[in-house]
């Protein structure tokens, strides 16, 4: 979890996560999807300054399907701005490994309280309702 | 993962594909819901086998496992591909019960049709990164193609440097626009058809032996 404060017993509103992408920088994969799902599954909103590469967004579908429940979870919307272009990455980055995650700014939040209303390259917007 | 556990990776998953001619190539069909995956799947299938490889249905994750039908031998101009069709459930972020509701469905079918369909996306989402060997997309050319999820996944099969093919399904529809599938995925061929009726299926599969072979 973001070391952010938690809204006080009784406080009404949606909490919006900003995570930094040098924040994202330091953490693995499966840190990062847990960090991403734990706030998600308490109702609040996560922007990621940095995308997910590809792998991270194939896992993080994974692991939220894993995750859903009857009458209490039911999945993530998840909203990035197209990247302009193809990943520019040569063979060597490819066989290290090393994939785009640049320029990818993502928007996460609880399938049930997130909706996008409208989405062109650059502007995301979206209602959020309260629980 | 390390830098060297990297690279071994990437080298084994080369040669294991230089040095696989003789398998099967495993071809996913991938593709959001009621996009026409298993209609495909099916029609291919009773094209080169006789056999059909699953249920169709117009609710939503119809398809809850992936069902693989195997060596199925397509011929096209002197060409010949042995594939095994890997039909899996259309993929998603979410996955909630209550729209089953909506198709005369009781609670308990419900939920358990959505628990099967949350494994289901799961485990296709662990093949596309372990276990495929190529990519039939399929869209329903009525509906936009710009979704996160159709996005994402076409990003992840690039990712995997996986040959890929886009057909948009459903071209017997009035509504359909095979342009905006292809303008919305212009790295990639596109091709047109209905899976339902069976038109354009000769292009099918010579882009199949063609992208596969």
């Amino acid at each position: 979890m973001p070391e952010a404060t938690t809204p006080e017993d009784g406080e009404d509103g949606v909490r919006i996560d900003l995570i930094s992408g040098a924040r994202m920088e330091g953490l693995t994969s499966m840190e990062k999807i847990r960090l991403i799902l734990d706030s998600v599954r308490d109702g609040d909103i996560v922007v990621l300054e940095a995308g997910l590469s590809p792998e991270e967004e194939s896992k993080l579908i994974e692991v939220t399907m894993t995750e859903i429940s009857p009458d209490d979870f039911s999945g993530i919307e998840i909203e990035t701005y197209p990247t302009s272009g193809q990943p520019n990455q040569g063979l060597v980055g490819r066989l290290l490994g090393k994939e785009e995650t640049a320029n990818k700014l993502t928007v996460i939040g609880p399938a049930n309280q997130i909706e996008t209303l409208h989405k062109d390259e650059d502007l995301i917007s979206a209602l959020v309702s309260r629980k | 993962m390390g830098l060297l556990t990297n690279l071994r990776d990437s080298i084994t998953r080369v040669t294991d594909r230089l040095f696989a001619d003789d398998e099967p190539k495993r071809i996913g069909i991938y593709g959001p819901p009621n996009a026409g995956k298993t209609t495909l799947a099916n029609r291919i299938a009773r094209d080169w086998t006789g056999d059909a490889v699953g249920p169709e249905s117009h609710i939503p994750h119809e398809t809850r496992r992936a069902r693989r039908k195997e060596n199925v031998e397509i011929e096209r101009n002197g060409k010949t591909v042995t594939i095994d069709i890997v039909d899996t459930p259309g993929v998603t972020t979410k996955v909630d019960y209550k729209e089953f509701l909506d198709h005369d469905m009781e609670k308990e079918d419900a939920v358990k049709r959505s628990r099967e369909a949350t494994e289901g996306v799961a485990e296709a989402m662990h093949w596309l990164r372990e276990d495929v060997d190529g990519v039939i997309y399929v869209l329903d050319s009525t509906t936009d193609p710009f979704t996160q999820v159709n996005t994402m996944l076409i990003g992840i099969i690039e990712s995997q440097d996986l040959p890929v093919l886009i057909f948009a399904n459903k071209v017997d529809l009035d509504e359909a626009d095979v342009k905006r599938i292809a303008d919305a995925f212009p790295q990639h061929e596109t091709v047109p058809l209905s899976a339902l009726e069976g038109d354009n299926m000769d292009e099918v599969y010579e882009k199949i032996a063609e992208y596969f072979g």
